[in-house]
């Protein structure tokens, strides 16, 4: 290809004819600056993460780390740390359902049928943002306290609960979970209701679908997209949260990413690196089995 | 018309429905016998799409009500009524294959076994190898036809047709036009098929209804309505109408004479709509006779002489325009037989016609009403 010897400047001054000749340096140039971006701040960070997850574990801040190409760190980090995984899986995907579950009829009504309120909704969904991670969390503390009306409510209707607390249980750490991320839910899921023609529901109706049929065989699979959409950006940031443990659960809800914080702090990065990449090498393997399995594709 | 045994009518009574204050269709009193072809023709916006949405269960009439046979289905869900739609805007599903589309319907209604009647429904409406693919990788036309056909598969009592013709090019338009009617003749169904195209009206219905501004002008056979229109709107808007004012100087037995520029024209009292005062005369471009040679017989009507201001020939027939003394121009349409050459530009004319090709409405109607729409809609 000589075109690629040649400056933006020759190619169309010779051949102005050329299909995409400009339009393509175009692309690459306004690809440039996120590709700069992505390369400092995410590929270098990988690169380095990778292999400081194979230094030899034996290396403190002190005596320094060495690159030993111990694939050991991997194979400890899974098998001492394997119960944090399934709890941060199991503690993601039940607070990816119950934000599905609070999510999607809030997004419906939002769309469907909320007529002139509707910007006042969804603003109302964005407001928690105002406030911060942190104290929005720490008010779940207030709430589920051991004297708090929650927990005197449900004794009063004699729901059981371990040891009469709500605090310290997986209970907590899925409800936090679950509230800091439904807005991520509910936004996509409301894109993609709002962008079904209405006109395809009235079809449904008129071809013999009850209003359930018609929800069932017509919305719910176009809006496939935001469903996929939703519980991915609700599913990874669950399955890395270390906030939610700390601040509402206890030890015995530790989560993956808690144990990586501890690891980081304590000085032990290989395994703290070992330990981030199988949680993202986990999740990029499940993400993309969920999304062929959604038969999503080609809607994303 | 072999009409389905124990079929419905559909009856419209007094149906208003108004969207604010603006009012689509007004006091709509209508019926479709069973197993007929009724086309509704009008000009953009006259309300038709809302008078199918109303039968369809899409829309609740602001007042009046709708039977099929003895059953008020005014609120009716859509989904419960024996009604099928094809719709303006196609609404394919956008997710399902072209099959999966034409089943929804039958499936609906629990029917497992479809695919045989899915297939000779592609057939028939020629997209037999398309089956498997999404509608966004059709054309319009063929979407068009997977919407005639996702409804046709369901047999329904009544079938709503929304200019369902109006994507095809001419050659298929004609050819759907004559599978549709004799789909519709075979079956019973009943059709109610909304069209732009007065053509595509009158050759395919039994009757037409001519709606405007939510009213319905006229409704006949499609003869009638053109032979002997109601009013200028339908003159102007079905076919073309030469209309001159005239005055009735005579009403009595079973003619009519008309002063027309001091010329008496003679019309059959049953084509009048009016009986006494100014009036229009009409008469339809290709009744008239154009003749070079000044020879009135007392059988047929003629005004005075006038000239032949543009000659248009399009193979099969020859249009003119002249232009009469008193400055109107009037169109005449004539067969090029060959039994007399082509007239010429500025040649002076006699313009002759029969008494019973002659009808007569009220001057207080605007003689142009009708005439931009029908250029709109064709
Ligand atoms: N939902 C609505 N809200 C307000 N006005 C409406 C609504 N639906 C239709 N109209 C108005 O009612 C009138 C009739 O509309 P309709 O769709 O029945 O026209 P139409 O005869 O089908 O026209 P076309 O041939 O262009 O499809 C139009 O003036 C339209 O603007
Ligand atoms: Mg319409």
């Amino acid at each position: 290809m000589t075109t690629l010897t040649r400056t933006p400047g020759d190619e169309t001054a010779e051949d102005p004819g050329t299909p995409g000749g400009r339009g393509r340096w175009t692309g690459y140039l306004l690809l440039l600056p996120g590709a700069l971006w992505l390369v400092l701040f995410f590929a270098v960070p990988i690169g380095s993460l990778v292999s400081t997850s194979l230094y030899d574990p034996t290396g403190t801040l002190e005596t320094g780390y060495r690159f030993a190409f111990d694939v050991g760190n991997y194979i400890d980090a899974i098998s001492t740390y394997a119960p944090e995984f399934g709890r941060s899986l199991l503690y993601a995907g039940l607070a990816t359902i119950f934000a599905l579950l609070l999510g999607y009829p809030l997004a419906y009504a939002i769309s469907f049928k909320a007529g002139r309120w509707k910007n006042l909704l969804l603003v109302l969904v964005i407001a928690p943002f105002f406030t911060s991670f942190l104290i929005r969390t720490l008010s779940w503390k207030l709430i589920l306290a051991d004297q708090g009306w929650v927990v005197d409510s449900l004794k009063f209707l004699h729901v059981p609960l371990s040891n009469g607390r709500l605090l310290d249980t997986p209970v907590a750490v899925i409800t936090g979970l679950t509230y800091n991320f439904l807005p991520f839910m509910v936004l996509p899921l409301y894109a993609s209701l709002e962008k079904i023609d209405h006109r395809l529901i009235e079809a449904a109706g008129d071809l013999y679908a009850s209003p359930f049929q018609g929800f069932r065989k017509v919305t719910l699979p176009l809006s496939m997209p935001g469903v996929v959409a939703g519980t991915l950006l609700t599913f990874i940031p669950a399955a890395g949260d270390f906030i939610n443990k700390e601040l509402l659960g206890s030890p015995q809800q530790s989560m993956i990413g808690n144990r990586i914080q501890g690891l980081f702090e304590s000085g032990s990065y290989p395994a703290a690196s070992a330990l981030s990449v199988t949680l993202m090498v986990l999740i990029v393997v499940m993400v993309i089995a969920y999304i062929r399995r959604a038969g999503t594709e080609d809607l994303l | 018309m072999a009409a389905r045994s124990g079929g419905d009518d559909l009856r419209l009574e007094s149906v208003t429905k108004q969207f604010g204050p603006f009012t689509a269709v007004d006091n709509l009193t209508l019926t479709v016998p069973a197993g007929s072809f009724f086309a509704l023709l009008g000009p953009s916006g006259c309300g038709k799409t809302t008078t199918l949405r109303m039968v369809a269960g899409l829309e609740d009439p602001t007042v009046g009500d709708i039977y099929l046979g003895q059953e008020r289905i005014t609120s009716l869900r859509p989904y419960k009524r024996p009604v099928n739609t094809v719709f303006q805007s196609y609404a394919l599903f956008p997710h399902l294959s072209v099959e999966d589309n034409v089943a929804f319907g039958l499936k609906r209604r629990g029917r497992k076994d479809v695919n045989a009647e899915v297939e000779r429904m592609l057939e028939l409406v020629e997209l037999a190898g398309f089956a498997k693919r999404r509608p966004a990788q059709l054309s319009g036309g063929q979407q068009q036809r997977v919407a005639l056909a996702r409804a046709l598969i369901n047999s329904p009592q009544v079938l709503l047709l929304d200019e369902p013709l109006g994507a095809l090019d001419l050659k298929l338009r004609r050819q759907m036009q004559i599978e549709l009617k004799s789909i519709q003749t075979e079956v019973g169904l009943t059709f109610v098929h909304v069209t732009h195209d007065q053509e595509e009206a009158m050759t395919m219905a039994d009757t037409v209804a001519v709606m405007h501004a939510g009213l319905i002008e006229q409704k006949g056979a499609p003869a009638d309505l053109y032979d002997n229109p109601a009013t200028t709107f339908v003159a102007n808007f079905l076919g073309q109408s030469n209309l001159v004012e005239g005055e009735i100087r005579r009403a009595e037995g079973d003619e009519l004479e008309v002063d027309v520029q001091g010329m008496t024209i003679r019309v059959p009292a049953e084509r009048a709509r009016v009986h006494s005062g100014k009036v229009w005369v009409g008469v339809r471009p290709e009744k008239v006779v154009v003749h070079s040679e000044a020879a009135a017989t007392d059988a047929t009507n003629s005004l005075p002489r006038g000239r032949v201001i543009d000659v248009s020939f399009s193979g099969v027939s020859t249009q003119y325009l002249v232009r009469m003394p008193w400055g109107q121009e009037l169109t005449v349409f004539e067969q090029n037989t060959g039994s007399r050459p082509l007239l010429h530009v500025g040649g002076e004319v006699d313009l002759r016609w029969r008494p019973e090709h002659t009808f007569l409405l009220d001057a207080a109607q605007d003689a142009s009403a009708g005439v931009q729409d029908a250029l709109v809609g064709t």
